[in-house]
């Protein structure tokens, strides 16, 4: 960009403006998951594992298998969704990285 | 053939193996020898991470300790497994994006700031030293009990075959000898859980397994019998923790923040070619290590299980193959307090003090005598937690070649591991001490040399370690997450999330978090480790799950600073837009 025109200003400030929407989205989708991350361990784990403890599970008490086994299969599933979702935000902003050589290399 | 034999068929091929996918990916560049030339397969790069990551620790120890402690075990399962959320989502894509080849660059550039980086180097080379210690206990232990060798000569072994792929091959030899480390291991750990598992429970699944019906006809689950068994012998039951919520809570956290700020794992996602196969690949990182981690917990109530079942009541005369064969190497110990010439197994230490040290004369019934004097438990026999998986398969009386298999896996999880941590030692002196600090006119070439001479010297050192471990070696390696957690993680961080944040919020908050947390483990474990106790604890949290707090106030202090001095300049507000966004990544250079 070197002849710096109107359009190319204006073409600035959307670029800007749709990393931001960009940044805020991710923000967003990791708020969630972090949530689910949250409850799942720390939660179900360990602050309400007593209790959920009356419950079972395959055999379990639930709070048992919840710290043992359940919380480290959702934090499985969580990553290969962030990665499939992100992928779609990436596409959705154009800032993704499985465009063609040429495109990326303006960038 | 003899199991003896078998083991040093099995052990003898997969070094083969190792050295022979060495040879075949010797580095030719720093861009090979740092991050493997950058064009790893997502799955590929997964599974070398999971063998990264999984130790000796892992494979030999962490079974044994959840075997020991029950419920309480918890925080190393989700520990261990639950960083790997935030290091996918909040760290791997981003340092990918960055592209350089090592932790302590992202925070010289991130923090511009010679300062910050050479704080970084240090935090590495603590938190990796001490963790890599503890992997040459596990070559040693395996080496000792299996193939009847020295300890030395055991170490040595390991230390020459890590010599060989990672100072030929770099991060390109490890990354393709982890893999074949990670298919070793998983189907070394996996073989015995199964046939264990279906011989308690007639269910193949261990996972399953262990919340499944006993199949003695008693109709009880495995874990209600062993919950009555334990008890019965004064022992906590199995699924109660005994430790405090918060406590479990500080310690659980310390773990995972820890595990998302070690270097030589943020290091392998420097490695694949896009900001979306870092993502990914982190998925199957934890994919491949959750295999081993949902198995863990079953083979430690099995184990137990199996233990008491096998030792208590049993007359020493009676005692099967394996028990002999431990206590020679030291780790069981049986004292015949009441002459009976029957173990007795209970709750509380069997021994004063609680290792055994041997006299060198056998007893009436054969046994080794011992010097220590008899403690008022009933308990006479002393394990220690270290053998419980590496036992485990004589305990079951499986057949010889599964033992064979699962020296091979504790040996593969032990080396795939010290090579990882070697490697980012290296990497932070040969790039970030050398060529970015204090000769930065070195050419590539001598750059990749020095690589190899720091990679020599670490292997060095850490055969030393393996040797003669300090006797708080094992103490420390738990705490290299604490310090991880307090230090690095949050100037990972914020450098990626807060474009405020600024050279000396980050370095104060660097020593600050590190200073807190090591003087708090120091003074309980050395200073005063008679007053290691919940009553004198930091709001009843223990020195394992201190880094938590230190991790808060590092985030504190380098926000409160950040916000009192200047912003950062324009350029590196700019560096972390550029961050954010997966577009435009190049394969790792050297800028």
């Amino acid at each position: 960009m070197s002849a710096k025109s109107n359009t190319d200003e204006t073409q600035e400030t959307s670029q800007a403006d749709n990393q931001k929407r960009y940044w805020q989205s991710n923000l967003r989708l990791l708020g969630k998951l972090l949530f689910v991350w949250f409850i799942v361990s720390f939660g179900c784990g360990i602050i309400l594992a007593d209790w959920l403890d009356q419950f079972s599970i395959f055999g379990f008490k639930l709070g048992f298998w919840f710290a043992q086994q359940g919380a480290i299969y959702v934090f499985v599933v969580l990553i290969f969704v962030y990665s499939r979702q992100m992928k779609s935000l990436d596409r959705k902003f154009g800032v993704g990285d499985d465009k063609g050589p040429e495109e990326e290399s303006q960038l | 053939m003899s199991t003896q034999l078998l083991t040093y068929l099995f052990v003898g091929s997969s070094f083969a193996l190792y050295i022979g996918i060495a040879i075949w990916s010797r580095a030719g560049s720093t861009k090979d020898f740092y991050v493997a030339g950058g064009g790893v397969h997502p799955v590929v790069n997964g599974m070398a991470t999971a063998a990264d990551w999984m130790s000796a620790a892992s494979f030999i120890s962490m079974a044994g300790i959840i075997s020991f402690i029950g419920r309480d075990g918890s925080v190393y399962l989700l520990g261990w497994t639950g960083g790997y959320v935030l290091l996918a989502l909040l760290l791997a894509p981003y340092l990918r994006k960055f592209g350089r080849f090592t932790v302590p660059d992202f925070i010289g550039e991130r923090y511009y700031s010679q300062a910050a980086r050479i704080v970084a180097v240090i935090c590495l080379i603590f938190v990796s030293f001490t963790y890599v210690a503890g992997q040459m206990r596990g070559v040693g232990i395996v080496f000792s009990r299996f193939l009847e060798v020295e300890v030395t000569t055991g170490v040595i072994i390991g230390m020459a075959v890590v010599f060989m792929y990672s100072v030929l091959g770099g991060m390109k030899g490890i990354t393709y000898t982890q893999v074949a480390q990670y298919c070793v291991l998983i189907f070394a750990y996996m073989v015995p859980a199964i046939f264990i598992s279906i011989m308690i429970t007639d269910n193949p699944i261990p996972q399953l397994g262990f919340g499944a019906e006993v199949n003695d006809g008693s109709g009880l689950s495995v874990l209600d019998k062993l919950d009555g068994v334990l008890l019965d012998l004064g022992f906590s039951a199995y699924t109660e923790g005994s430790k405090s919520t918060i406590d479990v809570f500080a310690i659980t956290a310390a773990l995972m923040f820890g595990t998302a700020g070690l270097p030589h794992v943020l290091v392998r996602f420097f490695t694949v070619p896009k900001v979306s196969d870092a993502r990914l690949s982190a998925g199957y990182a934890l994919a491949f290590i959750a295999i081993l981690y949902t198995t863990a917990p079953a083979v430690a109530s099995f184990a137990r299980l199996n233990l008491v079942d096998t030792v208590h009541n049993t007359a020493y005369a009676d005692a099967p193959e394996w028990f002999g064969n431990w206590e020679s190497t030291g780790l069981i110990a049986w004292q015949d307090k009441n002459d009976d010439g029957i173990m007795q197994y209970g709750a509380g230490a069997a021994l004063s003090p609680s290792k055994p040290s041997f006299d060198g004369n056998t007893g009436v019934h054969g046994e080794r005598l011992l010097t220590n004097e008899p403690t008022s438990s009933v308990n006479e026999v002393y394990i220690d937690r270290d053998i419980m998986v590496l036992a485990n398969p004589e305990i079951a009386g499986l057949p010889g070649w599964v033992i064979a298999l699962v020296a091979a896996g504790g040996v593969a999880a032990a080396l795939s591991t010290a090579a990882g941590l070697l490697l980012v030692i290296s990497s932070a002196i040969s790039h970030d001490l050398l060529k970015k600090t204090l000769l930065p006119k070195i050419t590539e070439k001598q750059e990749l040399l020095y690589a190899r001479i720091a990679a020599a010297v670490a292997v060095c050192i850490a055969g030393l370690f393996g040797i003669y471990p300090p006797a708080f070696v094992a103490q420390v390696v738990a705490f290299a997450f604490g310090l991880a957690a307090a230090s690095l993680f949050p100037a990972l961080l914020l450098g990626i999330f807060s474009k405020r944040a600024n050279k000396e919020g980050a370095i104060a908050g660097m020593l600050v978090g590190l200073a807190f947390t090591f003087t708090y483990i120091a003074y309980f474990k050395f200073v005063a480790p008679e007053l290691n106790s919940a009553d004198h604890w930091l709001w009843g949290i223990s020195p394992e799950g201190i880094g938590t707090i230190g991790m808060l106030l590092n985030f504190s202090i380098a926000i409160v600073v950040s916000r009192l001095t200047a912003e950062p300049p324009q350029s590196v507000q700019d560096l972390v837009d550029n961050i954010r966004i997966p577009s435009g990544a190049k394969a790792a250079v050297d800028h």
